[in-house]
């Protein structure tokens, strides 16, 4: 998606249908033809389907560490994570499109964490929470993969050894501007698959 | 108390000849060092005459200049534990590169992963051990990460998973599967596994007729780390061991390296750390009875259970700007005192939290769905229990009434009115029965700790142990020397070993700590609790239907981050 256009809200109707009245001046019987005007916005298809998108994800928690716990805060009554549109947690990577890692990703889990990414659908987004996900924290150590970024395309890093849970939503909030404004992602279009099974 | 010197009559009397034992006493434990040949026939004599009912660790120790200099290169490590008197003793071999010793798996049953863990790690080979394969580490990697001679930061890649696989048994190749029987394979990303467990199984319709587990998903290097950071720069490592209750495993390795150093700490430093415990073991048990609910479909109770947790995440920040992982103590005490006014605020959550434990009790306990879903499910008995090295309310709920808090009672334990829940049957049931009612036996003890907290300094004041306070570093040239002298030096304990253990959410958590007199531990083993217990898993649910195997593993409260550590 590389739509630059304006994003226009379908629940700000009334206003943009406020704001038509004004600018085309018109006043008196409505024609059958006009009443477009009255409930009718107009807006680019990406854009659309982007705002569907961002307010919609489906995540699927890959808590593996002490994020993991952090990420029950966020889901939990506290932080509550479905304010974002992001509630419907799915363990299944093929019902969902939001990748949250959160915890150490291990050289042994490493083939696993891939597996799980592509068995998930397009257009699918990676949130690498805390240190070790992003670049295997203080764990410089020979078991430790040094990053998810090394075997999947990460598109949002959230710092902290656990981050807090305002930071992860701030992380998702990130995203959504990301998917509502189409950005490029080069990382995800150039990844290739490890040359794992 | 049985003294050394009467294991040396007992031993003669069997007619084991201790001509070439070593006994002693290092740091208040006692030691016997004896050639690798007679080891069974010792633990065999230690359980028939009931001086010791728990094999509580076995590791492995590597000292490669003992090599050079022509003696053996490695250690082997027993830790005994009797639960009647709270006596311990380490029983030490030495066994050379590819020599053998013998597996205690005859006598203990509980010997079986802590010998694969020695196996992986250091490449000792446990004769009779019927499953002597790579524990932790992935099937690729080459090499024993804990010898010396590894480097810590050699990386070697995984590029598959390895595939279905069971434990050998007499007669029977693990690695074949039986086509009778429908292979299924649950983790290591799975809402059950929590995370990262992995079992596998072999169904006969809903029915398990065998299970094995794969651990090692987050083994993270942890007693590597350790052995390249400096004893304080370890604290934030134990952290996320069990990360469910970060502070216990703060206070447990603090407790082992003062124990080494021989530091006594100030009575309000002992206040706060009991506090700290406490409310992590009430958190813990929320994480543990929570998703025990979602495990068994009831969602509803985690959501209810977790503002409880966030109130503690409250106080813990409040205390020292952390919510999970808190780092609060140093060796020697604490990093800082409590604010104004926070005791005050701990004494209203307990309040809170009473009424909390009784909405639990009736959402899980009297609830018609959780009990015919737990009660008498894959239950397991005392003696099994004791033999797999169960410890903490798995333990308890078998009715064995171990709690280290009450048979060798540390930081004022002794002081505080609290009791020890015991179930009976062993089942799901009791584990989150034990589990609540300690819930409420915590909330009992911060209450007491919280009226009377002593006055006075939060830590020692020892130059060569605990940085000076900034006035002094700024205020004077000694405060200055001081400062410079701990960070560049480092604390430093005196040579020699020490095996110091503390009642954590799970169970035993044992350090087993060895100094060479340099900055960074030269070996630190973790015994955590839920190892031995996860080990007994394809055992205790064989038979059981698959669903009745979900409640079992949330209900033994494996934690990850000290299972692979």
């Amino acid at each position: 998606m590389s739509s630059n256009s304006q994003t226009i809200s379908p629940v700000a109707s009334p206003v943009t249908s406020s704001h038509v009245k004004s600018s085309s001046g018109y006043s008196g019987t409505q024609d059958i033809n006009d009443m477009s005007r009255s409930f009718a916005l107009t807006t680019k298809l990406d854009s659309i389907i982007a705002w569907g998108r961002k307010n919609a994800l489906w995540p699927m928690p890959y808590g593996t560490a002490c994020c993991g716990i952090e990420l029950m805060s966020v889901m939990g009554p506290r932080y509550d994570l479905a304010r974002f549109g992001a509630e419907v947690v799915r363990f299944s990577p093929r019902q969902s499109d939001l990748l949250l890692v959160a915890g150490t990703i291990t050289e042994k889990m490493a083939p696993v964490l891939i597996r799980i990414y592509r068995q998930m659908l397009e257009p699918k987004y990676v949130l690498s929470m805390g240190a070790c996900a992003s670049s295997g924290g203080f764990y410089r150590a020979y078991h430790v993969l040094q990053g998810c970024d090394k075997v999947i395309p990460v598109d949002v890093y959230v710092p902290g050894c656990p981050p807090t849970p305002e930071a992860v939503l701030d992380g998702i909030m990130l995203l959504q501007k990301m998917i509502a404004s189409g950005q490029p992602r080069p990382w995800r279009d150039n990844w290739k698959a490890p040359d794992h099974d | 108390m049985t003294s050394l010197e009467e294991f040396k009559k007992e031993f003669t009397q069997a007619g084991i000849a201790v001509e070439n034992y070593q006994f002693s006493r290092a740091f208040g434990d006692d030691v016997i060092l004896m050639p690798k040949e007679d080891l069974l026939k010792v633990f065999s004599l230690l359980r028939k005459n009931q001086k010791f009912d728990f094999l509580m660790d076995i590791c492995g120790a590597d000292y490669p200049q003992r090599e050079k200099n022509g003696g053996k290169r490695f250690e082997v490590v027993y830790h005994f534990f009797n639960s009647k008197n709270a006596q311990r003793l380490r029983i030490k071999a030495l066994v050379g590169d590819g020599e053998t010793i013998d597996s205690a798996l005859p006598v203990w049953r509980g010997a079986d992963w802590f010998e694969r863990e020695a196996y992986d790690m250091f490449g000792i080979i446990f004769k009779g051990h019927p499953n002597l394969r790579k524990l932790l580490t992935h099937h690729q990697f080459v090499g024993h990460p804990l010898r010396k001679d590894y480097e810590a930061d050699r990386q070697q890649h995984c590029t598959q998973s390895i595939p279905i696989h069971f434990d050998n048994e007499p007669g029977v190749d693990g690695n074949i599967l039986n086509e009778n029987f429908v292979p299924i394979n649950i983790g290591p990303s799975h809402p059950a596994m929590h995370g990262t467990l992995r079992v596998m199984a072999e169904l006969d319709g809903e029915t398990i007729v065998r299970a094995s587990c794969e651990i090692g998903y987050l083994h993270r290097c942890f007693e590597k780390m350790a052995e390249t950071h400096p004893y304080n720069q370890v604290i934030p490592y134990t952290d996320r061991l069990n990360y469910c209750s970060a502070p216990m495993n703060n206070v447990g390795y603090c407790k082992t390296v003062e124990k080494l150093m021989g530091i006594e700490i100030p009575p309000r430093a002992q206040a706060l750390r009991v506090i700290l415990c406490e409310l992590s073991r009430i958190i813990d048990h929320i994480i543990s009875v929570g998703t025990g609910g979602v495990d068994l479909g009831a969602l509803t109770a985690f959501f209810h259970l977790f503002t409880y947790r966030e109130k503690v995440y409250t106080l813990f920040e409040k205390l020292c700007g952390a919510r999970l992982t808190v780092s609060m103590t140093r060796v020697g005490g604490m990093a800082q005192d409590a604010p104004d006014g926070w005791f005050d605020e701990v004494l209203s959550f307990c309040k809170e939290m009473r009424a909390g434990v009784d909405e639990i009790t009736k959402l899980f306990l009297d609830n018609k769905i959780f009990i015919e879903r737990t009660q008498g499910v894959c239950p397991i008995s005392a003696a099994d229990a004791i033999q797999w090295g169960y410890t903490g309310p798995l333990l308890r709920a078998c009715g064995v009434g171990l709690d280290l808090r009450k048979v060798s009672p540390y930081y004022g334990y002794e002081n505080y009115q609290f009791d020890v829940p015991i179930g009976s049957a062993g089942d799901i049931y009791d584990r989150y029965l034990v589990r609540i009612e300690e819930m409420k036996q915590s909330i009992r003890i911060v209450e007491q700790v919280c009226k009377s907290v002593p006055t006075g300094d939060y830590t020692v004041r020892l130059k060569g142990v605990v940085l000076p306070e900034k006035k002094d570093v700024y205020g004077n040239i000694e405060g200055l020397m001081n400062h410079f002298m701990l960070v560049i030096k480092g604390l430093r304990p005196p040579i020699g070993e020490t095996y110091d253990a503390t009642e954590a959410a799970n169970g035993e958590l044992g350090f087993y700590l060895v100094s060479d007199g340099s900055a960074n531990p030269y070996r630190l083993k973790v015994r955590p609790p839920c190892f031995a217990i996860w080990q007994s898993f394809p055992t205790v649910v064989k038979g059981a239907l698959i669903a009745d195997a979900v409640a079992t593993v949330a209900s033994m409260n494996v934690i990850a981050g000290e299972l692979d550590r």
